[in-house]
């Protein structure tokens, strides 16, 4: 296991920093896009719910392998030119901030509706109200879930392995297949995983013990 | 002109007609108590002066604009009209300071020096300057009441709706309430509406008290009037209960 990583570790340095790129830029993107369509499906305008609706259901439902193939194989093909690595991290954001959007729509709807009616009743407009009152008490009540998606998300960066996204799933399947030691290689790769998503969930855990 | 004007206003929720064919005029500077039993279309009627419900018929102006029409813009009406609610709304995630600094700051643009020698002007009026720095969960039922309507009195509005304003507090801090609210409409020169079961506030400070059932004003008047010669059975019945208690 040793000589794996010693012989490789160009190779795994370099994965592991494309995984942290792709997981933080998801990360940021999917946060603002999720947190956009969650507030869309709560104006009080019918046709912007269907839309927020419409976006939410067909990315929540299509695999991430499948969103990301069409950004690497179709976007390429027809829109322009884009490599693997920015194909399979804007699959990873469109995908994560489909389920983001779910989980902050249901942390808006746990605020008492009284608060929204104060708010507007003292002149705030919609958005003031929902910038100011509304969001900041939501992100407290979904800073679990949150962390849940967000140690999801690095999971699924894994998807960047398949459209040549050099991550670490794509230099662990190299290294494999080149030294043929797969049980070491799969271990070290997972135990680098490891060392991204354990220090997440911990400052979520801290994250969501601070504002409570 | 009238500061509130309701002209035949009809309100359903689907088959429910909860408001029926409300005619009630409001005059700059006036103090009104709506009474009657609960589902009488009460708390209907004084959220519909800020928009939070809606009429499907007739007119309802409020300083000039009118709520019936749907191109009114609501944020205009709801800068000049304060509410305050049975459970308070005060911003949980704010101090009372800033519960009372921000809409001024946001929809006013008051400048921030003004804004808190305001805030802290209104809570040494309302009896509880010590508290800016709290927040609302640290405070009891009758100071968040008076925090809310000194956040309502920051948007020195032309009219004040009070929905309920006592019926969620302990019997010891409503008096605290109900003081400030009587020195409101001894002092101010505001426009009250005041939704209530305190027959004495209403007796102290109301110029009007109109009677609701069933959706329905059964009775507007004086409010010597209304206290000491009720014309309809149903608000003699009324009062004659509420007295007793």
């Amino acid at each position: 296991m040793i000589t794996i990583f010693t012989e490789n570790w160009q190779a795994l340095l370099t994965g592991l920093g494309y995984t942290l790129f792709s997981s933080i830029l998801a990360l940021f993107f999917s946060l603002i896009i999720g947190s956009f369509f969650a507030i869309l499906e709560e104006m009080p305008y019918r046709i912007l719910k269907i839309i927020a609706r419409i976006y939410i259901e067909v990315f929540r439902n299509i695999p991430l392998l499948v969103v990301a193939m069409f950004f690497y194989v179709v976007v390429p093909m027809y829109v322009t030119n884009i490599n693997g690595f920015t194909a399979g991290t804007i699959g990873l954001t469109i995908y994560t901030s489909a389920f983001i959007a779910e989980t902050v729509r249901a942390g808006i709807q746990a605020v008492d509706p009284g608060q929204m009616e104060g708010a507007r009743s003292n002149g705030l407009t919609f958005m003031q109200a929902m910038f100011h009152i509304i969001l900041p008490q939501a992100f407290k009540y979904v800073i679990p879930p949150l962390g849940n998606q967000f140690i999801n998300l690095v999971k699924n960066s894994s998807v960047l392995a398949f459209v040549a996204g050099f991550d670490l799933m794509y230099q662990g399947d190299i290294i494999a297949s080149t030294t043929f030691d797969t049980i070491n290689t799969y271990i070290i790769i997972g135990v680098l995983y490891l060392i991204i998503t354990m220090p997440l969930s911990y400052y979520m855990r801290h994250l969501e013990k601070k504002l409570s | 002109m009238a500061m509130i004007e309701f002209k035949n206003v009809e309100k359903y929720y689907d088959k429910f007609h909860a408001l029926k064919n409300i005619n009630l005029k409001v005059e700059a500077g006036e103090v009104v108590v709506i009474i009657g039993p609960s589902g009488s279309g009460k708390s209907t009627l004084i959220r519909t002066i800020n928009g939070l419900e809606q009429v499907n018929e007739g007119q309802l102006l409020v300083t000039n604009f009118d709520l019936a029409d749907k191109k009114t813009n609501i944020d205009k009406i709801r800068k000049n009209v304060g509410m305050v609610f049975q459970h308070f709304n005060l911003y949980e995630n704010k101090t009372v300071l800033e519960n009372i600094m921000l809409a001024p700051r946001l929809v006013l643009k008051r400048d921030e020096a003004e804004n808190k020698k305001i805030a802290l002007d209104l809570l040494e009026t309302v009896g509880l300057a010590d508290k800016a720095q709290s927040y609302p969960r640290m405070l009891s039922g009758g100071q968040s009441q008076r925090i809310a309507i000194a956040r309502s009195l920051a948007m020195k509005p032309k009219a004040l709706l009070f929905d309920e304003p006592t019926s969620a507090l302990d019997p010891e801090t409503i008096d605290d309430v109900l003081k400030v609210m009587k020195d409101i409409a001894k002092n101010e020169g505001i426009t009250m509406i005041v939704v209530t079961h305190e027959m004495g506030f209403a007796r102290e400070v109301a110029d009007r008290v109109v009677f609701m059932a069933d959706g329905q004003i059964l009775e507007d008047d004086t409010t010597a009037e209304f206290f000491d010669n009720p014309k309809e059975e149903r608000a003699k019945k009324f009062l004659s209960k509420i007295i007793k208690h």
